[in-house]
């Protein structure tokens, strides 16, 4: 298969043929090897060629072992130069269909790709798994979860927001109501907290798993019964940066629903159910080992484990020294005395140095600040953007 | 085996714990919050106060206090002590009785309620029949006389509270016995006043509201006498002798009535007006005692001519030819005189008035009618409070030099001793010298001595003779035109009125070794002041702070900077001000901390912080911390409320207006209505929008993320592990920490080489809360010891060999770094955890109460939730945790100050300091005894008995002793 690249082209090794692909209809053009020019310049020469000025695009590339890879930046569009004998094939997508599990299906258990699958792939991702899913970094970031359905009732919700330094707000407003609970001397009538208002472009309206009227239970495994409307606030605050907000949603026509023979098998099912990631939260006395999801909601990101994000994120402060180096504070060996201690984050980007580059300059969010040994630190890229927000 | 073993550590350290922490709230400091009613017992020498808030409070000598509290949330209309007992009877705005009563147990009284009582009328009546507004507590101990709305007057047995039916009086036994010409048998409205004859207990007083007064004779149970006074009465008093009786009235009126001879007396033998001619507010009260040689002293309360002086609080003063109107600062509640003598019966030697907000005592028998100081009831509140700054142990020396400033100022009080001298003060000496130092809006400083249990003033500073203001200090006390009528005089301190709020103080330091204190105010002032025992005419040098540095974009809408006086001003011994810094923009200054070793102020607004060397009197160093997108924060404090006002004021005037714009061009009144459905709708509207909370994380772009909440100087690691030195380091609201590294030139070279301060670590927490402490550990883990203290030998040094930690402490939670690689070694988070936020916390040093030699540092707590807290150092994990404050008292909240030695104050009022205790060991209560009068020895022997019975028993007793 890949006998044939060795072969010498006939034609003039200083020049690479492009043959690009957009819908059905192909353009056919060449680059010089040795200037190939900057990504933006590239992306502008596509768009020209195809006449589409005002479309948004997701280049790919099919390499050598004839895997679709992306080209997005300096580094991997200088690499599909390089790499392109003779041809370059290109496959243009509108960005708003594009179809990311045609990405580099196949061949990303090669060693000599995981300088791109680092940038691209999340690390497990690298084991032969089903649908992985590729695309810019900024576009798989999560937003939010649905954790702990195994623990929990199935009228209530636990929801995570990733916060993660991004400008986009939290977003929502909670309120002082009653609602009913079922006691031993009956039905009773207790003060409960509400989300009151959702801001329109906010994080936790983006993720649909908040509505008005849902009833907020519990906050970051802390039960909110008993405490006021600012002391909820102050604690949705204090963990805004990994909430974990417990609801009972007002509408239960979408809840999750487990086989009621519980009968196993389902644990494929989700990669974020079966795992107890806050411990210290409230149990509701039951346990069900191997409840099958039937319906997640599309949003969630199939083989994300949430754990992976996990982190004391406020223990990321950041130092400068007098010479003006920005440090994160590293941790030092010790616990932190809180009470439900959260369980510790796994790296999970494993950045070689090598791929820094090309992730501070793939990720707008991300700026200079970037410290030699940060990616053997097992620095979370999120952690790391917030940081800089200094 | 290992579970077991954990259990076992864990009990002895809770034993640990309660060795060392407890809480009580010890003992209220200040004046009471709206009093509403004021008695004396001169058998007990004890005086009473209710007010309105249901709370009951006796004094007698300095140190002797008791509180109680109602459980009914109603305001104490009157108190009486029952004659020659410990046992005193409430009334409540609620018409219930309430009987007290001053338990020996242990050795110390305590003030207990023993009994309630309401009046019951016969089934139908309406409810002013049983109204009560007048209570005589009769002279034999026994009885109480109930004068209602209705007329009536019920008879009581006390203190069981047993209705005595056959002997009450009605309304209708009073009006038979009026003879027939008597006001054409008009209503004889309510019982205003019930008097006992001085000489005669079997005759008894009845005034009525429409003023006939009728002396009633309890055994024949008849009418003796009738007085018919016209006017509307408002007091009674029965002279001394029993043979007069005087009267006043809502006009401003009061008449003297002969006793002597029987049936009815047309005309007073003395009627006068004090203030006459022109129309005269009632007199409220009126006192006439006779001295032992020569004229009687006469006692009126208000009678001020209605027209020029109706606002005024007067109570006049009248003996022989004196004749003087003590001018009150407000409204009057009671007065009662104190008489010499063993009896209490002789020449009348102080008066004491209950004004709404101050206790003024007047010493009759020295020329003048000087004021006396009170040891207790002082008004904290003369000015608003405005900060408070507590100094633990102050050596004696520096006590001694701020004890002979304060005497300087208060010559024009009186000499004599306090009159009121009832009960032993029983709690032991103060362990030490405390000092509680509170700012006050008018710029004053004023000390006070916070050892014991009476606050007790020591000396006042003030701080606007600095600066130039509009009003100048015209001391109008004692200031008598000559011939003025009324003669009045000015008494009281309590003022309210500030000439200029950008006087007012907002943060105070002072090291109690060297002297130095420093005061910050409103508009941005740093005073630094020394203690001199002389006085001294001298300049104030002013330094001027940019604390913008250059800013671009800013705008500052808030007030302008003080003017400083440019001649040399003459300050009296005591605390002179010899350095200022004047911030630019003149914000209110939110931090501030003095180091006298290094001669060193630090100082912060919303804009900044800077370092002032005062030794040199030049800045070292000026840090802005402004974030530029902060609006709010460019702008100055005022715009936002301003803008808020301004608002409303338009929503409201454009209301106004399109109603009246609509009347003035006759629209018709189907659109009028329109209109105005539509605005109730949107008043709805407004009323109907639930309370909401955002919720958002914090980010840099948040309004006065830059706002300096805390400074701190410490002597640590702070670039290196090898070498300390003197460092500065500022905490922000935004959650930056700044620290510098100070470089001091040597000793004999500070006064001319300049002090250097060098940029040495920023810390930025994630969570971005404020920072509201900073504290740096040494190497055993105990917080550094204050400048200077170890030079006197009164603290340990600081271990420099272990590695320091240093604590930041954010209203969300406590963070400890290693020092001076700073990485996180461990934290508390509150706020996560409880939703409660850290709003004031100190250092503090627990004892144990067990083992002398035992004790722990800790981090003294208050939450926005009202908690407070103990945390452990260098550990910092909860110890104890208790309700101290409601979380809806702000002000009291934000009021709250810490000692050093686990002990604290907060405003439960205005006027009012609570003082708590979170030390086992530290506790500044209360203790005293109060005894039985002599008279009646048969009353002591029941009160040592247990509770039970008790009452009953006493009631018994008195029935036989009777």
């Amino acid at each position: 298969m890949n006998k044939h690249h060795r072969v010498p082209s006939n034609r003039t090794l200083s020049s690479v043929e492009v043959k690009s692909k957009f819908g059905a209809e192909f353009r056919r053009f060449s680059l010089d090897r040795s200037k190939p020019g900057r990504f933006d310049e590239f992306y502008g020469l596509l768009q020209h060629v195809h006449r589409i000025p005002n479309v948004d695009l997701l280049v790919g590339y099919a390499d050598v072992h004839g895997d679709l890879l992306p080209i997005n930046n300096n580094d991997n569009y200088h690499k599909a130069i390089s790499v392109a004998s003779p041809l370059l094939r290109l496959f243009l997508q509108r960005k708003e269909e594009a179809d990311y599990s045609a990405f580099g299906t196949d061949s990303l258990t090669r060693p000599k790709k995981t300088v791109l699958a680092a940038v691209l792939l999340r690390p497990d991702a690298n084991r032969k798994k089903p649908p992985v899913i590729i695309s810019l970094p900024r576009d798989f970031r999560p937003v939010s979860s649905i954790i702990d359905v195994d623990i929990l009732p199935e009228t209530h919700r636990r929801v995570r927001l990733y916060k993660h330094g991004q400008e986009k707000p939290l977003g929502f407003y909670i309120r002082d109501g009653s609602s009913v609970r079922v006691t031993p001397q009956g039905l009773e009538k207790v003060p409960g907290i509400f989300i009151s208002r959702m801001v329109p472009g906010g994080l936790a309206e983006s993720t649909g798993l908040l509505a008005v009227n849902d009833e907020v239970l519990e906050v970051n495994g802390i039960e909110v019964q008993g405490k006021s409307l600012d002391q909820v606030t102050d604690m949705m605050i204090a963990n805004s940066h990994n909430l974990i907000v417990t609801v009972k949603p007002a509408n239960q026509r979408n809840n999750i629903i487990r086989s009621s023979g519980g009968g196993g098998g389902g644990g494929a099912a989700s990669g974020s159910s079966g795992r107890s990631s806050d411990s210290g939260a409230s149990f509701y006395g039951y346990f069900t080992p191997g409840a099958a999801i039937a319906t997640t909601p599309a949003h969630i990101i199939q083989n994300f484990h949430p754990e992976e994000l996990e982190s004391d994120e406020d223990d990321e402060d950041l130092v400068i020294e007098a010479d003006g180096e920005a440090l994160p504070i590293p941790r030092a060996a010790s616990a932190s005395c809180s009470m439900p201690s959260l369980p510790r984050y796994e790296p999970h980007l494993n950045l070689r140095s090598t791929a820094n580059g090309a992730l501070a300059s793939s990720t707008g969010s991300l700026s200079t600040v970037s410290t030699p040994d940060r990616g053997l630190e097992g620095r979370s890229l999120e952690e790391d953007g917030t940081l800089i927000t200094l | 085996m290992k579970r077991f073993r954990r259990h076992g550590q864990e009990s002895h350290r809770d034993r640990i714990k309660q060795e060392l922490y407890g809480f009580n709230k010890t003992v209220e400091h200040g004046f009471p919050h709206q009093p509403s009613a004021l008695v004396f017992s001169p058998s007990l020498q004890l005086l009473a106060i209710g007010t309105r808030s249901g709370a009951i409070k006796l004094y007698g000598a300095p140190g002797v206090e008791f509180m109680g509290l109602h459980d009914e949330n109603a305001a104490v209309t009157q108190v009486h002590f029952l004659p020659q007992q410990v046992d005193l009877v409430t009334l409540l705005d609620d018409n219930s009785l309430h009987m007290w009563t001053l338990r020996a147990h242990h050795g110390v009284s305590e003030l207990l309620e023993t009994g309630r009582f309401t009046l019951t009328g016969p089934p139908g009546a309406p409810p002013s029949v049983t109204r009560v507004t007048a209570v005589l507590t009769h002279s034999s101990g026994d009885m109480l006389f109930l004068g209602t709305e209705g007329g009536h007057v019920f008879v009581v047995e006390v203190p069981g509270f047993r209705e005595l039916e056959e002997r009450n009086i009605s309304l209708e036994n009073v009006t038979n016995s009026l003879p027939e010409d008597y006001g054409g048998r008009r209503s004889l409205e309510h019982v205003e006043s019930l008097q006992e004859n001085p000489v005669n207990p079997r005759q008894v007083l009845i005034g009525y509201g429409r003023g006939i007064m009728v002396i009633w004779d309890l055994e024949r149970h008849s009418a003796v006498k009738h007085i018919p006074a016209t006017q509307q009465l408002e007091s009674v008093w029965w002279t001394e002798d029993g043979g007069h009786v005087l009267s006043s009235h809502s006009d401003g009126s009061y008449c003297r009535w002969m006793v002597a001879g029987e049936g009815t007396q047309s005309e007073p033998e003395k009627s006068e007006v004090p203030y006459g001619h022109f129309p005269c507010k009632a007199i409220s009260k009126i006192i006439q005692l006779p001295t032992e040689q020569g004229p009687p002293f006469l006692f009126l309360s208000g009678g001020m001519p209605r027209a020029s002086y109706g606002d005024r609080h007067c109570i006049s003063v009248i003996h022989s030819k004196t004749h003087v109107a003590l001018d009150f600062t407000s409204r009057i509640i009671d007065f009662f005189v104190i008489r010499d003598g063993p009896d209490h019966t002789g020449d009348p030697s102080a008066l004491v008035v209950l004004v709404e907000e101050e206790l003024v005592v007047i010493d009759l028998q020295t020329e003048g009618w000087p004021v006396i100081q009170t040891p207790y009831l002082v008004p904290l509140h003369c000015s608003a409070i405005t900060c408070s700054h507590h100094v633990s142990a102050i050596p004696l020396k520096m006590w001694e030099r701020v004890l002979s400033a304060g005497a300087l100022q208060n010559t024009h009080y009186s000499k004599k001793p306090w009159p009121i001298t009832g009960g032993q003060n029983l709690s032991p000496d103060a362990p030490q010298r405390d000092l509680l130092l509170t700012g006050h809006e008018d710029g004053t400083v004023r000390f006070w001595d916070a050892s014991g249990v009476c606050l007790y003033p020591m000396y006042k500073l003030s701080t606007a003779g600095v600066f130039l203001t509009d009003a100048e200090p015209n001391d109008n006390m004692n200031q008598c035109t000559e011939g003025e009528w009324p003669p009045f005089r000015k008494v009281g301190c309590f003022d309210p009125y500030s000439d200029d709020p950008r006087l007012g103080v907002q943060k105070i330091h002072l090291c109690k070794y060297s002297g130095y204190l420093t005061v910050a105010g409103t508009a941005g002032q740093i005073l630094v002041l020394e203690l001199n025992d002389e006085a001294a005419e001298q300049t104030v040098e002013a330094t001027v702070a940019d604390l913008l540095q250059g800013q671009e974009g800013f705008r500052w809408k808030g007030h302008t900077r003080l003017e400083v006086r440019e001649e040399p001003v003459t300050f009296p011994p005591g605390f002179q001000p010899f350095a200022l810094v004047q911030c630019q923009p003149p914000a209110v200054v939110t931090a501030l901390t003095l180091h006298s070793e290094w001669k060193l102020v630090t100082f912060g607004t919303s804009h900044g912080f800077g370092l002032y060397d005062y030794q040199q009197k030049s800045n070292v160093l000026v840090r802005c911390t402004l974030n530029p997108s902060d609006q709010l924060a460019m702008e100055g404090p005022l715009s936002r409320v301003k803008s808020i006002k301004k608002s409303l004021r338009q929503s409201f005037r454009r209301i106004r207006r399109s109603r009246v714009s609509l009347r003035k061009h006759h629209v018709n009144s189907a659109l009028l209505s329109l209109a105005n459905a539509r605005l109730e709708a949107e008043l709805a509207e407004m009323e109907l929008a639930p309370v909401q909370r955002k919720i958002e994380a914090r980010s840099s772009d948040d309004s006065f993320t830059g706002l300096v909440r805390t400074l701190y100087f410490a002597d640590t690691f702070l670039s290196d592990s090898s070498h300390h030195t003197p460092s500065l380091w500022a905490g922000t609201n935004g959650g930056s920490v700044f620290a510098y590294q100070l470089r001091l030139p040597p000793v004999e070279r500070r006064s001319e080489d300049p002090v250097s301060a060098h940029p040495a670590k920023e810390i930025q927490l994630m969570h971005r809360a404020p920072v509201v402490g900073i504290v740096v550990l040494d190497g055993h883990g105990s917080p550094l010891p204050e400048p200077l203290e170890v030079a006197h030998d009164l603290a340990r040094s600081a271990d420099m060999q272990g590695c320091h930690q240093l604590l930041v402490i954010s209203e969300e939670q406590f963070k400890v770094f290693t020092l001076p690689k700073v990485s996180a070694k461990m934290k508390l988070k509150l706020t996560a955890i409880d939703g409660s936020r850290v709003r004031r916390v100190g250092v503090a040093w627990f004892g144990s109460s067990r083992s002398e030699d035992y004790g722990e540092s800790g981090l003294t707590v208050l939450t926005n939730q009202g908690d407070l807290h103990v945390v452990s150092l260098p550990g910092v994990k909860l110890q104890v945790q208790y309700p101290c404050i409601r979380r809806e008292d702000v002000s009291g909240i934000a009021s709250c100050v810490f000692t050093k030695h686990g002990q604290g104050f907060y405003l439960i009022s205005p006027s009012e300091f609570e003082r708590f205790s979170l030390s086992a060991r530290c506790v500044v209560e209360p203790r005293s005894l109060v005894e039985v009068p002599s008279q009646t020895p048969g009353t002591t022997l029941p009160r040592a008995q247990p509770d039970g019975p008790r009452v009953m028993e006493h009631a018994l007793l008195n029935d036989e002793s009777e």
